[in-house]
This record gives C-alpha cells, sequence and structure tokens, in this order.
C-alpha cells in the first residue's frame, strides 16, 4: 500500500493528486491551491504549468508546449519546470 | 482594526477570513482527557439547525472562507451531516471531515464522497488497541477506526491521520509513523497536546518530559527526509517547552474563525476561556458583519495592542505575541505576552510546571463529558 516518492523526469505525466485543488480565488483575484490544512498560492508561472499537469502531458511536452509561447529554449524551462514539480511532489501535492 | 466598506467586496475578501472550524456538535461517543472542546460543552438542544448551517456556509462562502475543517464533538453525530456537507461543497468550500471515526458505515462514508468530500481526517489515539481504548475511554474504538481508514482508503479518499501526542504516546512515536504509513495515510499530525481545556485539567498525568519531546523532533526530522512526497509529517511541540510562541490562529482574526455547535462565532476554538469577551451568533447577524464588526474580533487584531516585551519585538509580526487565552490562563490578561515566548516574564514558571509535573506519576485521567448540567439532550 505505500506509495513511492515521484522522481519527475522528461517523460513523467504529472497530475494534482484527488485531494489537491487548483482554483481561481475570485474574491482575493488569484490562484490558490487547496490541500488538507494548506493553502498555496502558485505564482502566475506555475499556475500555467500546473493546469497543464493532466496525467497525460508529459514534462516534456509541457516544456515543449512553454518553449513555443514565449520563444525561450526548451531545455532551461525543462530545468526549471522539474525543480518546481519536484518540489511540489516532496510535498506530497503531485502525483503521476 | 479593520476598517473594509461591508460593501466593497474586493476590500472585504483582502481582510476576510479563509478558513472556518465547525463544530457541528459537541456530542463525541468518545472523552478524550485533551480534547479541544471547552470544558463546558454546549447541549444538543441548543444545537444549530441544518437551515442555520446551510445559510452559514453561504455566507462563509461569501465571505471569502475557501476552507472549513467539519469537526465536533464528532461530526457524524449529527443526522444531518450530509445537507451541511453538501451547503460547503455548494459554497465552493473545501470540506474537510474530522472524524473519531467510530459511527461512520461504509454506506455513509460512500455517500459523502459522492457529495463532494474532499479530505479525511481520523484520530488515533494509540498504536496499541489497549491503551487507544483507554485514552479516548471508547471500548472498540481502535478496530473500529482501522476500519474506517481501510474504508477512506477503498474509496480513494485522502487521509490524514491524526495522533495528538502526550505522556502515553510519546514514546511510540516512530510505531505510530509506521502505522499511518500502513493505514495509507497521506499526512500524518503528531502535534502535541497544548494545554487549555480538559488538557489543562490532566495536565499532571499529560505533559510528557522535555527530553520524550526533543527526542520526538529528530524521530520526525529523519521520517521527513525517508518520506519525502510519501506522507509529510506535522509535528508541533509543546507551549512548556518553546522558546517562541506560535503565531496562534496566524494572528487573531485575521484569516481563521471557530463556530460552536450553538453558533457562536469564536476568533480560536478555546477563546471562549477568555472572561470578559463577548461573542455574536450567527443567528442573529450575518457573518461578515461578525467578523468585521465585532468587539470579540476587533479586540486582540493587529499588533497595536501589545505591550513589553512584544511592542519593540522584532518577532511581533512574526508570532503576533502567540496565543491570547494562554496569555490569560497565565497572566490574567490576556493582552499580555504569551509565557511560552522565552521573553515572558512568566516563561520561566511554566517551564518549571511542566519539568515538575512530567515526572510525577500520572492520575487517573479526568475525561471529557458534559457535566449534568449540561447533559446533551438525545
Amino acid at each position: 500500500m505505500t506509495r513511492e516518492r515521484l522522481i519527475v523526469e522528461t517523460n513523467t505525466t504529472p497530475a494534482l493528486p484527488r485531494f489537491v485543488k487548483l482554483r481561481h480565488d475570485k474574491g482575493r483575484d488569484r490562484w490558490i491551491m487547496l490541500a488538507p490544512e494548506r493553502i498555496l498560492t502558485p505564482d502566475p508561472i506555475a499556475v500555467e504549468v500546473l493546469n497543464l499537469c493532466d496525467g497525460e502531458k508529459t514534462v516534456g511536452d509541457i516544456s515543449n508546449h512553454l518553449a513555443e509561447i514565449y520563444n525561450a529554449p526548451a531545455d532551461v524551462i525543462e530545468k526549471d519546470i522539474t525543480n518546481m514539480l519536484q518540489d511540489l511532489a516532496d510535498k506530497g501535492f503531485l502525483t503521476s | 482594526m479593520i476598517e473594509a466598506g461591508d460593501n466593497n467586496s474586493a476590500d472585504l475578501c483582502a481582510v476576510a477570513p479563509m478558513g472556518l472550524l465547525a463544530e457541528l456538535t459537541h456530542r463525541c461517543p468518545l472523552q478524550c482527557p485533551y480534547c479541544s472542546n471547552p470544558t463546558e460543552l454546549e447541549r444538543a438542544s441548543g444545537e444549530l439547525s441544518t437551515e442555520e448551517w446551510a445559510r452559514v456556509f453561504k455566507e462563509a462562502g461569501e465571505l471569502g472562507i475557501l476552507q472549513t475543517h467539519l469537526s465536533g464533538g464528532e461530526p457524524t453525530v449529527r443526522k444531518d451531516l450530509e445537507e451541511i456537507l453538501k451547503a460547503a461543497v455548494d459554497a465552493g468550500i473545501y470540506t474537510n471531515l474530522i472524524t473519531a471515526g467510530v459511527l461512520l458505515s461504509k454506506e455513509r462514508l460512500t455517500g459523502l464522497k459522492d457529495l463532494g468530500l474532499d479530505h479525511v481526517q481520523l484520530s488515533v489515539q494509540h498504536v496499541d488497541a489497549q491503551l487507544a481504548d483507554k485514552i479516548a475511554g471508547f471500548k472498540g474504538g481502535y478496530s473500529k477506526k482501522i476500519q474506517l481508514a481501510e474504508w477512506v482508503k477503498e474509496l480513494d479518499l485522502p487521509l490524514t491521520v491524526n495522533s495528538p501526542m502526550h505522556r502515553h504516546n510519546v514514546e511510540y512515536l516512530e510505531e505510530i509513523i509506521e502505522f499511518a504509513l500502513k493505514l495509507g495515510a497521506e499526512r500524518l499530525e503528531v502535534a502535541h497536546i497544548q494545554y487549555y481545556g480538559w488538557a489543562f485539567e490532566n495536565r499532571h498525568t499529560l505533559i510528557p518530559t522535555k527530553e520524550q519531546v526533543y527526542r520526538n523532533a529528530d524521530i520526525v526530522d529523519e521520517a521527513r527526509e525517508r518520506l519525502k512526497g510519501v506522507m509529510s509529517i506535522d509535528f508541533v511541540v509543546p507551549d512548556y517547552y518553546a522558546v517562541r510562541p506560535k503565531p496562534c490562529m496566524g494572528g487573531w482574526g485575521s484569516s481563521f474563525m471557530t463556530i460552536s455547535p450553538t453558533g457562536k462565532v469564536l476568533p480560536c476554538h478555546a477563546a471562549a476561556s477568555i472572561k470578559g469577551l463577548e461573542f455574536e451568533n450567527v443567528k442573529d447577524r450575518h457573518l461578515r458583519d461578525i467578523w468585521l464588526h465585532s468587539s470579540s474580533f476587533n479586540k486582540y487584531r493587529g499588533t497595536d495592542y501589545l505591550p513589553e516585551p512584544c511592542k519593540s519585538c522584532e518577532f511581533k509580526e512574526v508570532d503576533f505575541g502567540g496565543c491570547r487565552c494562554q496569555a490569560f490562563m497565565f497572566t490574567g490578561d490576556a493582552t499580555n505576552t504569551d509565557p511560552a515566548c522565552s521573553k515572558s516574564s512568566y516563561h520561566k514558571e511554566l517551564l518549571e510546571i511542566a519539568e515538575r509535573e512530567s515526572k510525577l506519576a500520572p492520575k487517573e485521567f479526568l475525561y471529557r463529558k458534559f457535566t449534568k448540567q449540561h447533559q446533551p439532550a438525545e
């Protein structure tokens, strides 16, 4: 039954676990992540990444997608995204 | 002091609360001697109705509340829990059921999940069945809790195991961590109990030694590293052995409120212990008005009222002087620095009490129960 630590790599297909809800907080005009006893306020770039974490796209797909939109090198983006997602995974807020 | 115009929703939300502890009832089959409910429990006959709770959650959602803990007592005692949960879900609020887990059937849990329940927090008093049942004052509770945890995982609901720590389980932290892992919990709360209310009455029997608490801290550090991304662990030391006070409620009246079974709106669940504070009721006034304008919420908002050593302290905006209830309990004045702070002149006394009592032979528990005049009407 014990889960294992998720190591985020290029071919990981990240998704939010069922108990984490990403939603727009209309009253305060910001995005929030709701989890047990936690309210996180991801920055706009993190929100964009998290909205792409559907359990089907890989980290590589997401990086390429954002690289195209922002006209930036995919490998740099992938490194940033991987760090961010690994941090979330270690807090228990990401699955695959 | 809050000065937002009531009709300006942007202003309102900038100062709006985020969390709501909903004590749906004070009735509970368990009798844990450290229960966080007040020693004067509220009786069933005065509890808010289904419609009143539904209105409260509608108002809470509009006010900006993002998360609620459906708690008690034991919230599943309420036969209308489903309707209350639905009102919270409809208001867009993240819902956490805080339960002792001894009354819930699989069918009912399934129903709650289908209504949109987000998370279950289950109390586990000990890893040893006999000791667990003794602490809870409820025979057979332990095996029912394990059964509930299995159903929670079968239904793919997220699970937090909550084991409040004290002298009678402090040496079992490693086993508790393994136990929670085996149950499949995503999160484990092993906060040491704080000594208010019922726990204060039982302090001599419950308080661990400083060495035991610090050993716990080391065990948690190691486990957090080992279980990174597998299970998160929340750990809190008892205030008596702290150096800095905890930023209670993230500051009085800044992001959190509690509603008692009869509808009293409190800045924290222990606030009724501060004599002289008057609390308003959701039956009389809109939740927003109570949050913004009630004397109990405004009294200790911000840090302007704090005397020395808080006044000139660099941590003033970090811990807000600590806990008002504890300041009142120990110094007789709720505006004082929390004695948990090493800068408080009462700090030494606090530590001495803890060190002395932690070495006394434990007495029988004074179990949490309704006193005769507060007997619940069934």
